[in-house]
């Protein structure tokens, strides 16, 4: 048998390249066209299940795993790289002064704004259980995240 | 990782691209019940779809452990997508191409073509594409180690030689 794979002989891309900006800085209209697409790939969704104020884990049902095919899946369509715990927090529940009792403490909510400034810490400010923390991502906050990442915010 | 499903590595580019095989036998057990013969239906020994992607996941968490030098256990954590478009025969071969998309300390994604060898066919044909997810977790003593089965593939896949692994090292 030939060493070689058969799907290197096979017509057809394998991998769709990533497409990245050109040029001109994207508009957030373009953005958030771009981070809809990812989101409906990601999650299995259509696109018009993806409204700016849908929330990942409560409306569009995203599990943690979602999270980090999130984060690949920007890098890809935006050709940006994002570090671990630039758009999703890591390790939260490990640091005892940002949460007792399941729930984040005065410090761990400013943490998480000071890190996160694209996440809405106010949707939970009054109840911050850690397990509600996937609400402070919606559409809108990842499209902030990338509309800052690309440095075309105005 | 419980069991090997592929019995070969045919090419290894480290951190982007591994290529394995694996031969499909009529005295794998499961073939006799997917499907058997049913009042007026004759038996149809057929690879259930699970375990084509399981072998796309095998060979892609290969690849992504190889990477990080099995520093941690990659388990298979989602399904992105599979298409597979025919049925796959006892006697053929299926190969799994998975080329590493992305991998960080948490997980890595693959994309992988699957392509079929059958001794009734001329050539080979594609299969289909599977897309995965995996999640790095600290490694477990249980079980078939991952970097032992690595070895003995890699081991088996030498000596059987070719231009894709000859140079390849432990």
């Amino acid at each position: 048998m030939n060493a070689h794979s058969i799907s290197e002989r096979l017509p057809g891309p394998f991998l769709a390249a990533g497409a990245g900006p050109d040029g001109e800085a994207m508009t957030r209209e373009e953005i958030q066209a771009k981070v809809q697409d990812v989101l409906a790939e990601v999650l299995g969704i259509d696109e018009d299940e993806v409204t700016p104020r849908a929330t990942l884990t409560g409306d569009l049902g995203a599990e943690s795993i979602d999270f980090l095919d999130i984060v690949f899946r920007l890098e890809q369509a935006f050709d940006v790289k994002i570090a671990q715990g630039e758009l999703f927090p890591e390790n939260l529940q490990q640091d005892p002064e940002y949460v007792q009792d399941g729930a984040l403490t005065q410090a761990g909510l400013s943490a998480l704004r000071e890190k996160l400034p694209h996440a809405e810490i106010d949707r939970i400010e009054d109840d911050p259980r850690l397990a509600r923390v996937g609400e402070i991502f919606t559409v809108d906050a990842i499209i902030s995240f990338v509309e800052r990442k690309l440095g075309a915010a105005a | 990782m419980r069991w090997l499903w592929i019995d070969r590595i045919l090419a290894i580019e480290p951190g982007e691209r591994l290529v394995a095989c694996k031969a499909v036998s009529l005295s794998e057990p499961h073939l006799h019940q997917h499907f058997p013969a049913r009042g007026d239906d004759e038996a149809l020994p057929v690879v259930p779809a699970p375990l084509i992607i399981e072998g796309m996941a095998q060979t892609g968490g290969l690849l992504a452990g190889h990477a990080r030098g099995f520093v941690d256990d990659v388990v298979l954590a989602k399904l992105r997508r599979a298409e597979l478009a025919f049925e796959v025969l006892p006697g053929a071969t299926i190969e799994f191409d998975a080329r590493l998309s992305n991998i960080d300390d948490s997980g890595a994604s693959v994309e992988g073509t699957v392509c079929v060898q059958d001794p009734s066919w001329d050539g080979a044909r594609k299969l289909g594409e599977i897309g995965l997810m995996f999640a790095h977790v600290p490694p477990q003593r249980e079980g078939l180690q991952v970097a032992e089965a690595f070895r003995t593939l890699v081991s088996a896949s030498v000596r059987a030689g070719g231009p894709g692994i000859k140079s390849f090292a432990i």
